[in-house]
């Protein structure tokens, strides 16, 4: 028997579009709300969003609050599954990925939350090799880290510059020590694919660029994907190779800082005027609020 | 891999350097010495072991006192003399011995039993609750657990199950009723979106508290007085300790929950990270949830169908014992388990004797051990409760 040819060329072009390898993400047309379906209490947080993260880059996504730049990395991490549309990671469908699949290759740092109890940063670190343990049924529960997951850990603490802190208790720690904390613990993952909400907002300056620069040497160096939701516009601009611009839930732009920062998108897309110029260093577009909030005519 | 720069002096840890095979990701560092990675800062197989080993021990000197202890003072000689005599099947002549012999086997020995298997469950829970809820005042006392599955057992005893042979069978399985509804009514109250704030956890708890005690109340009034004067020394919680055949099946029922809650020790790690870290690591949380919850409740309905409610044991041991050992479950869960048990075995101990000749209930000792500090945990820890 044998197929049609135009359902071939579908199944063709289908295949096509899920197998690019050098996408470690793509999203076709996802469509996510909060429930089953928007209904009168929720309503789309995401509507139609098409996005691609190139592998080995940093991709940034912006826009103000409440526009789903939360959810959308929420759906990358699979933590939650969109209505409509589709998501593969590095060619495979994601919802057929199991979740310890997914979390062999992808690692997320959510957005910071108060620690309940005092695990030791070695501790917190350590539980980010929970995806890679070895499966036995007489472990019973156990399941003592071996010499490759100290190892892991410890890099990653050395990366993210705690390893004088293991055995300090996390809820003793710091906001910017425990944020790192998170993110060497995300790394311990060994994810190809590293997803990050807001993981410069409780840092001092010091700190916001050390993890800037030390994402971009992991991207750089070892070809690590980066997404990472930022408020911080300036941030974003200078280390991310592409920036993503939601808008109530909907991609507003996607490009290089320089195509998507620009005064026009950001009267449109936050409502207010900002002053943008080059950066001395780079070239970059860099954001400067005025002195004076200038009433804009809707 | 460097460390980042301007911190080049922090020694990262030594360690060793076998290949990784998932990922090409990090360039393992070279192998510096023998000396274990993070010294101190994890737990290690030794340190538990010693940790286990040593409350294992502690345990079993503190039962052999309390066999001794009571109204009859029984010397070591004699406790072993009959305990050998028991074990071996040889009849004795002399009376007092035989004497000895009843008191130590048909009342002490199932009485201590009971007291250190109810304190070891009721530690566990507690654990796997405040791992949970991610709050570290929970407590199947306090979120009402224990009164759900009071609740369970009473209307049961109403029906009269209570006295028919069915009794031991039936009574454990009404508690867990009971104790399931409690906790996903506490659960459901009190997960507003993701998150559980820990005040509206205990506020569900007191008000589900409230609700169930008036129906034990209710119950209780419309009993008839003698039956309501057996129901009110149970709710007190006393441990009263049924016939060996009985006690045997409490054990199993219990020892079967506590390895399907043992098992999650390393989920229960990472759950108390937050629910969507814990599924961002690849746990399934719903499942885990479940597994939980449905272990909690057993346990709690077993315990509380034979011993009443004895509160705060779920509170105050896992709290005490996190301070000393650390918040690994894989430590923390055994640990806390052997503690509770052998608090509730030394204050049941102290109940029976310290009133001689009558004797009080065990639940008035620990609720008057675990009220103060749970006020000292929320007065001065505060900081640490939010």
């Amino acid at each position: 028997m044998r197929f049609p040819v135009d359902l071939m060329a579908r199944v063709d072009a289908a295949a096509g579009a899920y197998s690019d390898e050098r996408h470690a993400y793509d999203v076709q047309g996802a469509s996510f709300c909060y429930g089953k379906s928007p209904g009168r209490e929720s309503r789309w947080v995401l509507s139609d969003v098409s996005v691609h993260v190139e592998a080995g880059e940093i991709l940034g996504i912006v826009g103000p609050n409440g526009s789903g730049k939360t959810s959308l990395v929420k759906l990358l991490a699979k933590l939650a599954v969109p209505q409509r549309g589709t998501l593969s990671l590095f060619g495979q469908n994601l919802a057929d990925l199991s979740r310890e699949e997914t979390a062999r290759t992808v690692a997320f740092v959510p957005q910071e939350s108060p620690p309940a109890f005092s695990f030791t940063v070695a501790e917190t670190v350590l539980m980010g090799r929970y995806p890679h343990r070895r499966q036995s049924r007489w472990s019973l529960g156990f399941g003592w880290e071996d010499r490759e997951d100290c190892a892991a850990a410890a890099q990653a603490m050395a990366t993210m510059d705690i390893a004088q802190l293991a055995s300090r208790a996390v809820t003793d720690l710091s906001g910017g020590e425990r944020q790192r904390t998170m993110i060497a613990r995300a790394l311990a993952q060994m994810p190809r694919v590293l997803l990050l909400d807001e993981p410069t907002a409780f840092l001092d300056l010091q700190h916001q660029l050390e993890i800037c620069s030390v994402l971009r040497r992991l991207t750089d160096e070892q070809g690590l994907t980066v997404v990472v939701v930022s408020h911080d516009l300036n941030l974003a601009s200078q280390y991310c190779d592409r920036i993503v611009m939601l808008k109530e839930g909907s991609m507003y732009s996607m490009g290089t800082p320089a195509e998507v920062l620009s005064v026009e998108a950001l009267r449109a897309v936050y409502g207010c005027e900002v002053l943008i110029d080059p950066h001395p260093e780079s070239g970059l577009p860099r954001i400067t609020l005025p002195r004076q909030a200038v009433p804009l005519r809707v | 891999m460097m460390p980042s720069a301007g911190h080049s002096t922090s020694p990262a840890p030594a360690l060793a350097s076998p290949p990784l095979p998932s990922t090409s990701l990090h360039t393992s560092p070279p192998m510096t010495g023998r000396e274990r990675p993070f010294q101190g800062a994890v737990l290690t197989p030794a340190r538990w072991c010693v940790i286990v080993g040593s409350l294992s021990v502690l345990a079993l000197i503190l039962a052999v006192v309390c066999l001794q202890l009571g109204t009859q003072y029984i010397g070591l000689g004699r406790l072993v003399g009959v305990l050998s005599s028991a074990l071996f099947d040889q009849p004795t002549e002399n009376e007092a011995i035989r004497t000895t012999s009843v008191i130590l086997l048909q009342v002490r020995l199932p009485r201590v039993f009971l007291g250190f298997l109810v304190g070891v469950c009721l530690a566990s829970v507690g654990v796997a609750l405040q791992a949970l809820l991610r709050n570290p005042l929970a407590d199947p006392y306090v979120l009402g657990v224990s009164s759900g599955a009071a609740l369970g057992v009473a209307v049961a005893v109403l029906f009269g199950i209570g006295t028919t042979i069915l009794a031991y069978s039936l009574l454990p399985v009404c508690g867990f009723l009971g104790g399931l509804v409690a906790l996903l009514v506490v659960y459901r109250m009190a997960a507003t979106y993701d998150r559980l704030p820990i005040h509206s956890v205990l506020l569900a708890g007191v008000i589900l508290n409230a609700i169930f005690s008036a129906l034990i109340m209710f119950i209780t009034s419309i009993m008839e007085p003698n039956r309501s004067f057996g129901m009110m020394a149970w709710l007190m919680g006393s441990l009263t300790a049924p016939a060996y055949p009985a006690l045997a099946a409490l054990s199993v029922y219990l020892l079967a929950g506590l390895v399907l809650l043992f098992k999650q020790m390393r989920v229960l790690n990472i759950l108390a990270l937050g629910e969507e870290p814990a599924r961002s690591l690849g746990i399934d949380t719903e499942r885990a949830k479940r597994v939980i919850f449905l272990v909690s409740a057993l346990l709690t309905g077993a315990v509380v169908s034979v011993s009443g409610m004895i509160g705060f044991i779920g509170m105050i041991i896992p709290h005490a014992v996190r301070l000393v050992v650390g918040a690994d479950h894989r430590l923390l869960l055994p640990a806390s388990a052997l503690v509770g048990g052998i608090f509730l075995m030394v204050a049941d101990t102290m109940a029976r004797t310290f009133f001689v000749p009558s004797e009080v209930p065990v639940g008035i000792i620990t609720a008057l051990a675990g009220g103060p500090f749970f006020v000292y945990l929320l007065v001065w820890r505060k900081d640490r409760l939010v």
